[in-house]
């Protein structure tokens, strides 16, 4: 996927995010953030907490409405919209939490098929193989049957997963999907990411894991204050930043969670 | 042994009242779910000007005292509007109506207690917010309701016993029936107290077995 520019690949575009503006009590947390996502990209936001990331990643999908600009998935556009074309719009959008959220009452397997059917329509046993199918994806076939209060949370995050990619989505959304994780359960989760970049799923990924980001993200975007600061190509944004905000940032980063070239 | 014999007399009588006893406290803790539960659910999700609605709701009737609503309802309001309800009817509805306020706490405590990040997973996969209620959120929080739940039906029963003064034979009304005829008040109430103790005994006991059955593996006492 990470054809230098100019190869002239033909990119076809999933999401384009433009000039998303987002108060909340007077503040302003998105300041007219504007980006697109093409087909089988990964885009990794990274930048301080507390400075809109979350809410940019909700705008994209509604859970949060943008007070100004607008989204489109493909050539449709997304925002403002009623609430029944919104629900439309999020199926085709799979979102990842960073505290899982999944249904406590059900077991693994019906947590990846309750909107399989419910939203869907979908037949109980053609929603059953198409969980089971999911699960096994995430390496937790196994597991299916176990609740979520049975399950470690990296098995947790790969349930929410799995749940996220039945909807068969055009575009995954993560919302730091490591950072609740025991250090040694990251790795789980990051593994199945990685795969899901390198079978084309298009990804936007907000994560402080610099490894992951390193090898899998097609463009990195720093956000401060509520704006773009600069984005790029991991390799030139790692290494030859164009504010020094951008390489204090990356610094502390390395500082707390390893090398740049920490391979995962 | 005189006064054995006057139990021995009154038991079957007695015991009729537990039908009615019975009937009533199911009935009234029937109609105060099915009321109680859309109440809480307004009460979390509803606009502004519902909340306030069911808000009122929950204050009239749990500020007044249960032989006011009886009597306001009973002989006032059920008269006013030409309802010819019969004083069992009459009971279930009050003590339902009554029973929906505080069961629409019990449920409003636990959906909320559930947090945010249910309905945002739900809704996220696509699912619409009324989905998510039924089908994620109520689940849940009827789960949980559980505990706080099992007072009601204790309470409710020791309440049933104020719709003498309207005059539902049940336990109460049949037991002061006897007493006032047999001048033998202390072997005949002390019946009734046994009544009520065992009924309550007995019901806490299945709601424990209910609580034990829904529960959710994973989750320990």
């Amino acid at each position: 996927m990470k054809g230098p520019e100019g190869m002239n690949q033909k990119k076809e575009l999933i999401l384009r995010i433009k000039d998303i503006h987002k108060s909340f009590g007077g503040k302003e947390v998105l300041k007219g953030i504007s980006f697109d996502v093409y087909k089988g990209e990964t885009k990794v936001i990274i930048g301080p907490s507390g400075m809109g990331k979350s809410t940019l990643l909700r705008c994209i999908n509604q859970l949060t409405f943008p007070d100004q600009g607008t989204i489109w998935l493909r050539d449709q556009e997304v925002t403002h919209h009623n609430l029944r074309e919104i629900n439309l719009f999020r199926q085709k959008i799979g979102m990842v939490f960073q505290d899982f959220n999944l249904f406590d009452h059900l077991d693994a397997v019906r947590n990846v098929e309750i909107a399989l059917i419910k939203v869907k329509g979908m037949k109980k046993e053609e929603a059953r193989e198409k969980a089971m199918h999911e699960l096994k994806k995430v390496g937790l076939g196994k597991q299916a049957s176990l609740y979520p209060a049975q399950l470690s949370g990296g098995q947790k995050q790969r349930v929410s997963i799995a749940r996220a990619l039945a909807m068969d989505p055009e575009v995954m959304l993560f919302d730091e999907p490591t950072s609740a994780l025991d250090p040694e359960l990251i790795g789980e989760v990051l593994g199945v990411m990685q795969k899901l970049a390198r079978e084309g799923m298009t990804m936007v990924v907000i994560t402080h894991e610099m490894g992951f980001a390193r090898s899998v993200a097609d463009e990195i975007i720093f956000l401060e204050k509520g704006k773009l600061l600069e984005s790029g190509p991991p390799e030139i944004l790692f290494y030859q930043p164009k504010y020094e905000r951008t390489r204090r940032f990356l610094f502390k980063l390395t500082e707390l969670y390893g090398d740049l070239n920490g391979k995962k | 042994m005189e006064n054995f014999i006057v139990i021995y007399q009154a038991l079957p009588f007695l015991l009729q009242g537990i039908i009615t006893t019975l009937g009533l406290v199911l009935s009234a803790l029937f109609l105060g779910f099915i009321i109680g539960v859309p109440l809480s659910v307004g009460q979390v999700f509803g606009s502004s000007w519902t909340k306030k609605f069911i808000g009122i709701y929950i204050w009239f009737f749990r500020g007044l005292p249960i032989l006011v609503l009886l009597f306001l309802f009973y002989y006032g309001l059920f008269n006013m509007i030409g309802l010819n309800l019969s004083a069992f009817v009459a009971a279930v509805l009050v003590l339902g109506l009554r029973s929906s306020a505080y069961q629409a706490q019990i449920f409003r405590g636990s959906i909320q207690s559930l947090g945010q990040g249910q309905l945002l997973a739900a809704q996220s996969l696509g699912m619409s917010t009324g989905k998510a209620i039924w089908n994620i959120i109520l689940p849940q929080a009827l789960r949980l309701s559980i505990p706080g739940w099992s007072n009601e039906y204790p309470a409710m029963l020791t309440e049933s016993a104020v719709t003498y003064a309207i005059g539902v034979m049940e336990v109460l009304t049949r037991g002061n029936f006897i007493a006032s005829r047999t001048y033998k008040p202390m072997p005949i109430y002390l019946t009734c107290a046994i009544i009520f103790l065992i009924l309550s005994y007995s019901g806490m006991k299945i709601l424990h077995i209910l609580e034990e059955k829904v529960r959710i593996p994973g989750f320990e006492e």
